[in-house]
């Protein structure tokens, strides 16, 4: 095999890109996660988990810690390279659609077909591509300074380093076994690092809940997987969605001009001709091509369901896969109590990684879902009005939650849900591209926000130690400069950040009468942050500034206003759905300004509110490096993302960044065999993104920034809303809906049925009688072994005895009796004799 | 004559006694007495046949002749062997000498 | 069939001894009383030997018999002395050797003696023939190479050795 060749080859290298990540997660895992035990009650620890109390633990050592992070980054960044080295090669191709870059290994031969896993780096992958390892390297590299005083730090690297291997897996996955692999093993990695401080019920319950839900989700994304294989022996995505169906003829999608041609065969070239040639010119467009297994799929009748086609089914089923895995409603329940876990698990989670591959998934399977329709001319299959409705409503129900919300993460986590949900119902609606665009800027500012928001509960964190060392022990130093200040310190209250994450009830130094423990996470108490982190406060700003939309600079903008574009361009030929899309996504918009800016005010403008806020600061030294760091970087791609999808007939700025075609859409939209022109401009959905981005923000100005909210003010918003406020805050009730109608039942299940009845009752009871009988037959045995066998074995020494002392008697020692015997045998004899012979007859 | 048969009687309930007397008789003296007794009825049965089948031949004589050297030897070393018991034991009781009791 | 002449009445007298004298010896309770029944028996043996022609063997029985070991038992009768009364006649099994005696003479008698010799099978009411061997041809048989010289010298041989070792188990160890 020629390395060199091999190494240069793009068919082959995209099977190198998970493998770093992978491999750190093995070593790291095997080899130098070391540890020391050391009491549950030093300092070390953190300290005060009352339950460890008495108990050894262990602290990972210093050595192993060093060698971790190393080995971990290296591997991320080994991604990283040859990520964007992939990237660089698949966009210098004209044609990557039609040449992807492909490389498959036979993996299963069933007699029937043969199953193949490969590697696959098509146009969508691209972006995906680009991100991923990025925003994971970013991630990673803030985690150092995060984690630094965590006593199981290894551990976090290596389920980080699982976590980024397992995505990339998904994302350069060439059929959807392969990411569902990949998507499974990243529900695991979330489940362990959600309770990652599992010394929290709260946080191991999040963690199962997470887990839970999205297994449920995750049972019938299998089932749909399972019968697509059924119906089309293959879950390859080139063989399903672009690649001729076996046997296929040539359909003309949109009825244009059709040419009787020859069967096409093979992989490639599976568009015979005609690009776009548009019915009416603008949206319609027609191309010839051989029909796919996919639309071969949405001819054939469903099982079981009538009147929907097998693609819809299956369609259906995957999206539910996407519900549970991005938190749409209504398994949307999960997500913000994964606020649980590390804050650099949220940004992976929530904005990297695994939101990501939900939504990728379904951008991944939508020929799929649009076989046998066409959304752009308002035709609808089940499974694109199921993503644009369930999308359109999960964005409008999250945003008005995170309105409410006090806790910095929870409004992030609400704000992912409903941008997930634009995300889906872009989809829905037809917009291939603008979903993958707003998946790829959203996943760099939310990245940012989030790790911006883990900086200020740091930053609070120190500002609580310090006040608690203040008010407490003049004589103390005051070294707060050198807050993790290496990040070997151990300091008591670093020791802590790592765990008190979460404002967690305690109060550690043995200060009891703080009587209301102080939260750091909630945005009531902070306030005037700008003035001590001033750079999480610049960075924040623009992340939150993207994630409104505000218009023209930031990268958000630009994805949000090409997804109200598709709408609008839908609303206009009057299609339902695009009309409801277009509504409620304006709204959401408006929302998502106007809590951005509330949380940016609340956190950061005016005075601050309390003592801690006063000195909440994240100090020098390499901790505070690492974590500002990604911010910066991120920032950069928060503003620059975005330009590189701006529409070609824009005013002004199409000319700027995209002459001659929208870079984003051109690359992309070749994935699919048919491809989406995009849609002419139109000022109105302009106009209306403006509109809501600037009036979002305006309002969120005006309430909490001009008049910024002193300490023990109350949030304005309680009286506006009135008593929708309670239940905006919380969440709609519907973690105590579900409590009611699933989680309780189930426990009275697995308590009453599973546990007592079949288990103890019918298992134990089962085995206690075989015990039983096992015995009785033990005690039969034994008696019978007494009794028999002990009897005969005894007995017959026994016998041997008596015997031989009635015999012994014999030997009287007396020699009369001896001749006696002799005589009467003589006799005997003698008489036997005379009889036998004659001599003597019987009766003489 | 008497038919032979008579003297095959006599010597056969000689015998017969001598025998009861052998076996019952506790006394190691009396029990030898017997034995010669038992040695004379063989005696007589011996002559007895002769005179009567064969009295040509000196068999009958001859054997009979041993018999009486037998008879004489044993008697000897018999009464010696008692003598020799009574010393040690100061007891002629055959029943007492059971040494070889098991 | 008997004749009653004096050999029947004789032969009659010399069973009388014999068989009151065995009697007598086997239930004597002296065994002084015991020897001379001994010898009152064994002289019936001896005349049983005269009337059967053998007055060599008649004078022998008397000689060495009755003079010789009689004598002998009497002697060994009085060195015993001190224990001969003092004890039971019988030991325990006497029932039972009356009966193995007892049934031995019937035995003899029904099983081999009446049929073989008796009326219903050979019954030389009278010898064979009346030639019979001297004494002298009892001494000539005794010294004859071709007859029994062999035996003779055996016989003498056990003498030899029986009083050897009489006298080596009797001998006295204390004198010595």
């Amino acid at each position: 095999m020629d390395l060199n060749a091999l190494i240069n080859d793009p068919n082959f290298l995209p099977w190198l890109i998970p493998v770093g990540p992978l491999l750190a997660f093995l070593i790291i895992t095997l080899l130098t996660n070391r540890s020391k035990l050391i009491p549950a009650t030093s300092e070390e620890y953190g300290g005060h988990h009352p339950d460890y109390d008495g108990m050894s633990v262990p602290v990972v050592t210093t050595r192993s810690r060093i060698v971790s992070i190393t080995v971990g980054l290296s591997g991320i960044i080994a991604a990283w390279l040859i990520s964007w080295q992939v990237v660089a090669r698949a966009t210098s191709l004209a044609h990557l659609g039609e040449e992807v870059f492909h490389s498959a290994v036979v993996w299963m031969n069933t007699g029937v077909s043969t199953f193949n896993m490969g590697v696959l780096v098509d146009p969508l992958t691209v972006p995906l591509l680009f991100m991923v390892p990025f925003a994971c390297l970013m991630i990673f590299i803030y985690s150092i300074g995060y984690m630094a005083h965590d006593p199981r730090q290894s551990r976090f690297f290596s389920l980080i380093a699982l976590f980024a291997g397992a995505m990339l897996t998904l994302v350069v996955a060439d059929n959807l076994l392969l990411l569902f692999v990949g998507w499974e093993i990243m529900g695991l990695c979330s489940f362990m690092l959600i309770g990652f401080w599992f010394e929290k019920p709260s946080a191991y319950k999040a963690a199962i809940k997470a887990f839970t839900t999205t297994r449920v989700a995750d049972v019938i994304m299998l089932l749909g997987i399972a019968y697509l294989y059924a119906s089309t022996g293959t879950l390859s995505f080139r063989e399903i969605m672009y690649n001729p169906a076996p046997g296929a003829e040539i359909v003309a999608v949109e009825g244009g001009s059709e040419a009787i041609v020859s069967e096409a065969e093979g992989e490639e070239g599976a568009i015979v001709e005609g690009e776009h040639e548009g019915e009416e010119g603008e949206e319609g467009y027609s191309s010839v091509h051989a029909e796919t297994l996919a639309e071969r799929l949405a001819n054939t009748p469903a099982l079981l369901i009538p009147g929907m086609s097998a693609a819809s089914l299956i369609g259906i089923f995957l999206i539910i896969g996407t519900i549970g895995k991005s938190a749409q409603f209504p398994l949307h329940v999960w997500l913000p109590d994964a606020m649980e876990g590390p804050t650099p698990v949220s940004a992976m989670i929530h904005a990297a990684a695994m939101v990501s591959a939900g939504v990728y998934a379904v951008i991944r399977m939508y020929p799929l879902f649009a076989a046998g329709g066409d959304p752009h001319h308002g035709i609808f299959t089940p499974p694109l009005l199921v993503m644009a409705v369930v999308g359109a409503f999960t964005a409008i129900f999250a945003a008005t939650i995170a309105v409410t919300q006090n806790d910095v993460k929870k409004v992030l986590a609400y704000s992912t849900i409903s941008q997930l949900g634009f995300m889906v119902a872009a989809l829905g609606i037809g917009g291939f591209v603008a979903a993958a665009f707003h998946l790829i800027t959203h996943a760099f500012f939310k990245a940012l926000l989030f790790m911006a928001s883990g900086a200020v509960i740091h930053g609070m964190e120190h500002g609580e130690h310090h006040v608690h060392a203040h008010g407490h022990d003049e004589a103390e130093e005051h070294s707060h400069d050198s807050h993790g200040a290496t990040v070997v310190t151990s300091h008591a209250h670093d020791a802590h950040d790592a765990h008190d994450e979460h404002g967690h009830a305690h109060d550690d130094h043995g200060h009891e009468e703080h009587a209301p423990h102080f939260d750091p996470q909630d945005m009531r108490n902070m306030g005037g942050l700008r003035k001590t982190m001033p750079v999480t406060f610049i960075t924040f700003l623009i992340g939150g500034l993207s994630l409104a939309g505000f218009p023209l600079i930031t990268a958000g903008f630009w994805s949000k206003d090409e997804i109200l574009a598709e709408a609008w361009a839908g609303t206009t030929h009057g299609y339902g759905p695009h009309a409801l899309v277009f509504v409620l996504l304006a709204i959401a918009a408006f929302l998502t300004a106007f809590y951005t800016m509330r949380q940016i005010g609340m956190t950061f403008w005016g005075e601050a509110r309390t003592e801690e806020a006063k000195h909440a600061n994240l100090g020098r030294g390499i901790v505070s490096f690492t974590m500002t760091l990604p911010l910066v970087l991120l920032s950069f791609f928060a503003i620059t993302a975005g330009f590189i999808g701006v529409p070609s007939d824009f005013p002004l700025f199409g000319a700027i960044f995209s002459p001659e075609y929208n870079a984003f859409h051109h690359l992309v939209g070749a994935a699919l065999i048919a491809e989406s022109p995009a849609v002419p401009f139109n000022i109105f959905p302009v106009l209306v993104s403006f509109a809501v981005a600037l009036g979002g923000i305006g309002l969120g100005y005006l309430m909490y920034w001009r008049k910024p909210l002193q300490a023990g003010e109350v949030d304005p918003l309680v009286s506006i809303l009135g008593p929708v406020y309670p239940v905006l805050q919380n969440k709609y009730y519907f973690d105590e809906l579900y409590t009611a109608l699933f989680v309780k039942p189930s426990q009275w299940f697995a308590k009453n049925v599973a546990y007592e009845f079949i288990d103890r009752g019918v298992i134990d009871g089962f085995l206690h009688l075989l015990a039983r009988v096992f015995t009785w037959i033990g005690d039969f045995l034994k008696v019978m072994n007494l009794w028999l066998i002990d009897g005969v074995g005894d007995g017959i020494p026994e016998l041997m005895a008596k015997s031989g002392i009635s015999f012994r008697r014999l030997q009287s020692g007396r020699v009369q009796t001896y001749m006696l015997l002799l005589a009467i045998a003589a006799l005997v004899i003698a008489l036997v004799f005379a009889l036998s012979t004659g001599v003597l007859q019987a009766a003489p | 004559m008497v038919p032979l048969w008579m003297y095959l009687l006599v010597a056969a309930a000689m015998f017969s006694i001598g025998v009861y007397g052998v076996l019952a008789r506790r006394n190691a003296v009396a029990i030898l007495m017997s034995v010669e007794l038992m040695l004379s009825a063989v005696n007589i049965n011996l002559i007895a046949f002769w005179r009567y089948m064969a009295p040509e031949n000196m068999a009958g004589q001859a054997f009979a002749a041993f018999v009486f050297v037998v008879a004489a030897a044993e008697a000897a070393v018999g009464l010696a062997i008692i003598i020799s018991i009574y010393r040690s034991r100061r007891s002629v009781v055959v029943e007492d000498v059971n040494l070889l009791k098991g | 069939m008997l004749e009653l002449n004096a050999q029947t009445i004789a032969f009659f007298v010399f069973a009388l001894f014999s068989l009151a004298g065995a009697v007598g010896v086997v239930s004597s309770k002296n065994l002084i009383h015991g020897a001379l029944y001994l010898i009152v028996s064994l002289f019936g043996g001896a005349g049983f030997f005269v009337l059967l022609s053998a007055p060599f063997m008649a004078v022998v029985q008397v000689l060495v018999y009755i003079g010789a070991i009689a004598i002998l038992i009497i002697f060994a009768v009085m060195l015993t002395r001190s224990m001969t009364n003092m004890t039971e006649l019988f030991n325990r099994q006497w029932w039972m050797s009356g009966i193995v005696g007892i049934l031995l003479f019937v035995l003899l008698t029904i099983g081999v003696i009446l049929p073989v010799w008796g009326e219903n099978g050979i019954n030389p009411s009278q010898p064979v023939s009346d030639n019979v061997a001297t004494t002298e041809d009892l001494g000539v048989a005794l010294v004859d190479g071709n007859q029994y010289v062999l035996p003779f010298q055996v016989a003498s041989l056990l003498l030899t050795a029986a009083m050897i070792g009489a006298i080596v188990l009797a001998r006295d160890t204390d004198t010595e």
